[in-house]
């Protein structure tokens, strides 16, 4: 169905978010000697080899203890270090949740917290490791940015963006191999949401592997004769109110689309932006109240009703609701 | 700051047992106990045994630096570094009160001088440390970090992981303490859940570990805070097994962790005061 869909972004080449990450960190290395990597025995998912293999002195394996790993992050500032800590999404968050929030957020420390296999597209390993309350989690603590890139190439701008915000920060990617449509030398500007597609008859505002969908999204909407505005909404905290209002007082109505439950995410801070603001039609795409389970991310996608087809039909309820 | 004398360092004991019971006593919250009992350690610590600079800076680059990891200590910390000169000892009588920088726990968010970190959650402080502690390596920083547990404390999983992780990675310019006088709140340690042989558990673990048998004694604390400097820098972590009495210094409050949370009454008060000379004038 994608080939024969008139896109408006395309792709010569599909890569992992997380070797995004892993290059971007590279890269931040390489800009500034204070960067150090801590990473808790998933240096290879995680993508953190070349950074470990460049910079062996400035890297710390922390073996199987995430607890510790933000502790000891957290105490690596105070004299100056910018710590990038690594492992799986839910070990970055739900595990260790109270040390997040008394050694890093409360604390304000400058503790930069990188979490792979988030979501649904992680795929096989099931529900124990498709966290999907992460986004939540992070973003109702004080002090904390919340990142979700998109491909590739966001999520390295992302990672070197991050080397020189002060403050804590959770930056969130994924496992699967993912089409890499944003330009390589973009300029990535925390709490800067990217207009994507011009629209106006409905916005899908869409974070992470679900922006591409969301462009998917766009194109089959088109073919009905249905323009849909696509906004990627890369940081949910803090969240670009001004983008968001701007296109909806021309659009009239939204989808939100997000690789996370409903509740505590992506959508739900923008509801919140519109209930306050100027009240119209939204549309939740995200996993309602469920957990995940093993299958291929296109299988989870399609089942947790979070694909472009999905996306599609909640943009026509939107409007509907017009 | 120039080192004091034993019976210097007597005195101004006395006077922060005074501060830590009269700022809990003023707003009827806090925890006097385990602050009665260390306080021969942070005195020790802070008018003799650390290079530290009390025109505050986070950094803490070139200084000694510690951590509190049972924060709830707060009130006998916060007099001590009002003491030293961080803040005014005016300020201790804001403790716990609405819009103070003195938080029931320490905390950074207020600006208070001399806390680099929160802490109240048990468990955190030593991974802290250890952090800090591996950023003066490479820092090529030559000063130590000091952190304080409480035993109790000792109970909580994060502490085993940061104990793993300081012999592995050689985090030899660190001297951690545990506050050993066996009680928690619920009870005896050995009651609530037996620490056992600590001094082994810390041993296997890859831990250089001392003694101060007498941690009410500042003769004693001061000479094992110097052995536990001597054994730095020898490819270990260092650990003291702190023995101390909770509610030291004051005869009804002593041994017990009746004292643990709560606060004396006007006449309590006044019978603590009236064992505990006034050395460098109240607040």
């Amino acid at each position: 169905m994608e080939k024969t869909l008139d896109l408006k972004y395309t792709f010569t080449e599909k890569k992992d978010t997380r070797s995004g990450f892993g290059d971007g960190l590279l890269e931040a290395g390489r800009r500034n000697p204070n960067v150090v990597g801590l990473c808790a025995d998933l240096t290879g998912s995680l993508k953190m080899n070349a950074f470990e293999k460049e910079f062996p002195e400035r890297f710390f394996q922390v073996g199987i203890a995430e607890a510790n790993m933000i502790g000891l992050a957290a105490g690596m500032t105070i004299g100056g270090k910018i710590p990038f800590t690594g492992t799986f999404a839910n070990f970055s968050t739900g595990r260790v949740y109270d040390q997040i929030r008394q050694s890093v957020a409360y604390s304000e420390k400058n503790v930069k917290i990188c979490a792979s296999h988030a979501g649904l597209t992680l795929g096989e390993d099931g529900a124990t490791h498709q966290i999907l309350e992460d986004v939540g989690m992070m973003k109702m603590l004080p002090n904390m940015t919340v990142i979700v890139p998109c491909d590739y190439n966001q999520t390295k701008a992302a990672t070197l963006a991050l080397v020189n915000h002060v403050g804590p920060a959770y930056l969130r990617f994924g496992r699967p191999s993912w089409p890499i449509f944003t330009p390589a030398d973009q300029k990535f500007e925390i709490g800067k949401a990217i207009k994507m597609i011009e629209g106006t008859d409905v916005t899908i505002f869409a974070t992470g592997h679900l922006v591409w969908e969301a462009i998917v999204a766009e194109a089959m909407l088109r073919e009905e004769g249905i323009s849909a505005e696509v906004i990627n909404i890369h940081t949910i905290k803090p969240l670009d109110e001004e983008a968001i209002l701007t296109s909806i007082s021309k659009t009239g109505c939204a989808v939100s689309a997000e690789e996370h439950q409903i509740n505590g995410g992506l959508g739900d801070s923008i509801a919140q932006v519109l209930a306050r603001k100027q009240p119209s039609p939204l549309e939740l795409i995200g996993v309602n109240d469920s957990f995940g389970e093993s299958g291929t991310p296109t299988q989870l996608l399609e089942k947790y009703g979070l694909n472009a087809e999905n996306i599609v039909k909640a943009a026509k309820r939107a409007i509907a609701r017009k | 700051m120039e080192k004091q004398s034993i019976d210097q360092l007597k005195q101004i004991c006395s006077q922060v047992r005074r501060d830590c019971l009269r700022m809990v006593h003023a707003v009827q919250s806090g925890h006097p106990g385990a602050a009665l009992g260390l306080t021969e350690y942070f005195v020790g610590l802070y008018f003799n045994e650390m290079k530290h600079d009390n025109k505050f800076n986070m950094d803490g680059k070139g200084e000694d630096l510690f951590f509190l990891s049972n924060g709830h200590v707060s009130a006998l910390w916060y007099s001590v570094l009002a003491r030293c000169g961080y803040f005014n000892t005016e300020e201790l009588g804001t403790f716990r009160k609405l819009n103070s920088r003195l938080q029931g726990h320490p905390a950074t968010h207020e600006g208070l001088p001399g806390i680099r970190i929160a802490s109240g959650s048990l468990g955190q402080g030593l991974s802290v440390a250890i952090g800090a502690a591996q950023t003066k390596k490479l820092n090529n920083d030559d000063k130590l970090v000091y952190v304080m547990m409480g035993d109790g404390e000792q109970q909580e999983g994060q502490v085993w992981e940061a104990a793993m992780y300081a012999s592995h990675h050689k985090v030899d310019n660190l001297i951690a303490a545990i506050d050993y006088n066996g009680q928690q709140i619920d009870g005896p340690t050995s009651k609530v859940m037996d620490l056992l042989n600590l001094r082994s558990k810390y041993e296997a673990f890859g831990w250089e570990v001392i003694d101060i048998k007498e941690g009410n004694d500042m003769a004693s604390v001061v000479e094992g805070m110097a052995k536990a400097k001597s054994l730095t820098g020898k490819g270990k972590p260092v650990m003291i097994l702190l023995y101390t009495e909770m509610g030291y210094g004051v005869d009804f409050m002593v041994g017990t962790h009746k004292w643990h949370g709560v606060a004396p009454n006007d006449e309590q008060l006044a019978n603590a005061l009236g064992q505990l000379e006034e050395t460098l004038g109240d607040y």
